[in-house]
């Protein structure tokens, strides 16, 4: 079974487009968009959802008011700031209630009840380009990461069920929670970058994470003519890193386009085609290497 | 009043409008960057960084002589950091959410505080205006603790002028998190398909809240008109459009702020400016 990641450090890169692009030229691959915070990845393949299901993680408190005798307690203890005092007496803020139970299990009236959270949706569907795994977490909520790795968990579950062995993931923004979940177990990270400032800062933040990781690394510049100084040093300081170039993708209006048709870019005929069929070679190359 | 710059989706322009706004800021403000898993502020604004300090959050030591495996500590832990294992006590530091319960619950004092890196907080000056920045430590999964101890140098910061957020994307607790002290929010979209999923879900986690909101719509005339009709439809005011042009990609590709390097974009950003003070002034007057 091999996984790829598709992540990036810094939003708007074109992750998602160029997953997009990589699940219509996979042969054989189990797809998966772990940015379970705003997953984007549907809107090129329009999935057709066969399965739905909940999904619960961790737990919130909630003072019960006829149990409460207004000691204060729970308030003192909470690390988050979580229990306002108003007029009616205290109540817990689900938004900043971190889900520790100190309050619950030192309430010395046991006032406060536990109840778990249901903290989003996930879904198995069929994709024109083979069984697609994803999810939608409610806004606010946390466990981005244990839902990210349940996602991971079901697809390699189907690819071994349909007799498949490549899971292709469209990672999240950033180097935190969900993108440490994705990572774990990885074998190689697709880094899409830009050559902008932040693109280069975010590239070596995520970089040192896949390096923690020992992941393989391939690096793939998106908008590359838009700088194309800042792409060579973008390039050469990955290839001094080890990793391997996945190519350099021209800012061009094609990506946008298929998007607005709610396709995969590689799908409409556009000049990129060639290139993004040269880059997701060289990322099975270097899977398999 | 505290403003903050947030959007649903990543790369929609966020840093490009508060680099941007802080330019044009026409009076000394602070300058927070709570992006703390990819702060890009300080690309654009070049801050003169007078202090960086290492942030810290508190976890459980155990002092094994002491423990007596009795678990209450283990029962207790809602986050898997804490576990007796075959007549062992195990911390697992990186798991811990530092609520303090386990410290608490010991009957024997046999837990004490540790630390653990969460990153470091940077401040200093960018031209008139404070700038603060969170960096979260590579390998660190929490961003919001790091958050947290940012936005307690609120109510100081405040005292002396406007705070400028440059929120992190998405509508999961940290992006929520980044807009929960603001007076007003501005919400960066871009009219692509990709923008305008995001920009509905980010819409839907902010209203809640209850605080005003404006969207502005970067690379304006680039994909369709969802954004636009959705705003009109939900009475959204759109405070700024962008357009859409190789020369702000370029501009921005060398770290310039295009407010003030393209002919044409500066009145777009004061005109933002003047339309987040008056709704932040409208609510004030309201409250």
């Amino acid at each position: 079974m091999r996984e790829i990641v598709v992540i990036s450090g810094k939003g708007g890169a074109g992750k998602t487009s160029m997953t997009g692009a990589f699940a219509h030229l996979a042969d054989n691959a189990i797809l998966c968009d772990l940015d379970v915070d705003a997953p984007d990845l549907h809107l090129l393949l329009s999935p057709q959802i066969k399965t739905e299901e909940s999904f619960l993680s961790g737990n919130e408190a909630v003072i019960d008011p006829d149990r409460c005798i207004g000691c204060g307690q729970c308030a003192e203890l909470c690390r988050y700031n979580a229990v306002r005092e108003d007029a009616d007496g205290y109540r817990i803020d689900p938004l900043a209630c971190e889900g520790c139970k100190v309050c619950v299990a030192l309430c010395p009236e046991q006032a406060i009840d536990f109840p778990q959270k249901h903290c989003g949706q996930w879904y198995v569907s069929d994709t024109r380009f083979g069984t697609m795994v994803h999810a939608q977490l409610f806004p606010g909520e946390e466990n981005s990461g244990r839902l990210v790795t349940l996602l991971k968990q079901k697809a390699r579950a189907i690819a071994e069920e349909q007799g498949l062995d490549l899971v292709l993931c469209d990672g999240a923004p950033g180097i935190g929670c969900p993108v440490i979940s994705s990572m774990a177990g990885t074998n190689l990270a697709v880094i899409v970058t830009e050559p902008t400032p932040s693109g280069l800062h975010d590239l070596k933040r995520v970089a040192e994470l896949c390096d923690r990781f020992r992941t393989k690394v391939a690096v793939l510049v998106n908008k590359w003519d838009i700088n194309p100084d800042l792409t060579e040093e973008i390039e050469s300081w990955s290839t001094g890193r080890g990793y391997t170039l996945a190519g350099r993708i021209p800012h061009d209006r094609a990506v946008v386009d298929a998007m607005l048709e709610r396709k995969a870019v590689t799908e409409t005929g556009s000049d990129l085609t060639p290139l993004l069929e040269r880059s997701w070679a060289g990322i099975l190359a270097l899977l398999d290497s | 009043m505290i403003y903050a710059v947030a959007s649903g989706k990543g790369g929609t322009g966020k840093t490009t409008v508060s680099s941007s706004l802080a330019a044009l800021w026409d009076a000394p403000a602070a300058l927070v960057d709570l992006d703390v898993e990819e702060p890009n502020l300080h690309l654009f604004l070049n801050p003169d960084l007078s202090s960086v300090e290492k942030a810290w959050i508190e976890v459980p030591e155990a002092d094994e002589d002491k423990c007596t495996r009795c678990r209450a500590c283990a029962d207790l832990c809602q986050f898997k950091a804490i576990t007796v294992m075959a007549d062992t006590l195990l911390v697992f530091p990186e798991m811990c959410h530092g609520c303090g319960g386990c410290l608490a619950v010991c009957p024997e004092g046999a837990l004490f505080p540790g630390r653990r890196e969460l990153g470091e907080i940077c401040k200093g000056t960018a031209g008139r205006h404070r700038f603060v920045m969170g960096r979260l430590r590579v390998g660190e999964a929490m961003s919001p603790p790091l958050m947290r101890q940012i936005r307690e140098l609120f109510p100081a910061l405040a005292k002396d002028g406007d705070i400028l957020i440059d929120a992190p994307p998405g509508v999961s607790c940290p992006a929520i998190n980044a807009v929960a002290d603001a007076d007003c929010i501005v919400l960066v979209t871009e009219p692509t398909p990709f923008g305008f999923h995001d920009f509905k879900l980010a819409w839907e986690a902010f209203t809640p809240l209850g605080k005003p909101m404006g969207a502005v719509i970067n690379r304006a005339d680039l994909g369709d008109s969802q954004v636009t009709d959705f705003c009109r439809d939900n009475n959204i005011p759109v405070w700024a459009e962008i357009p859409y042009s190789r020369d702000i990609a370029q501009a921005y590709s060398r770290g310039e702020i295009i407010a003030t390097m393209l002919k044409g974009l500066e009145p777009v950003f004061t005109t933002l400016r003047d339309r987040m003070r008056a709704a932040a002034r409208k609510e004030a007057t309201h409250a």
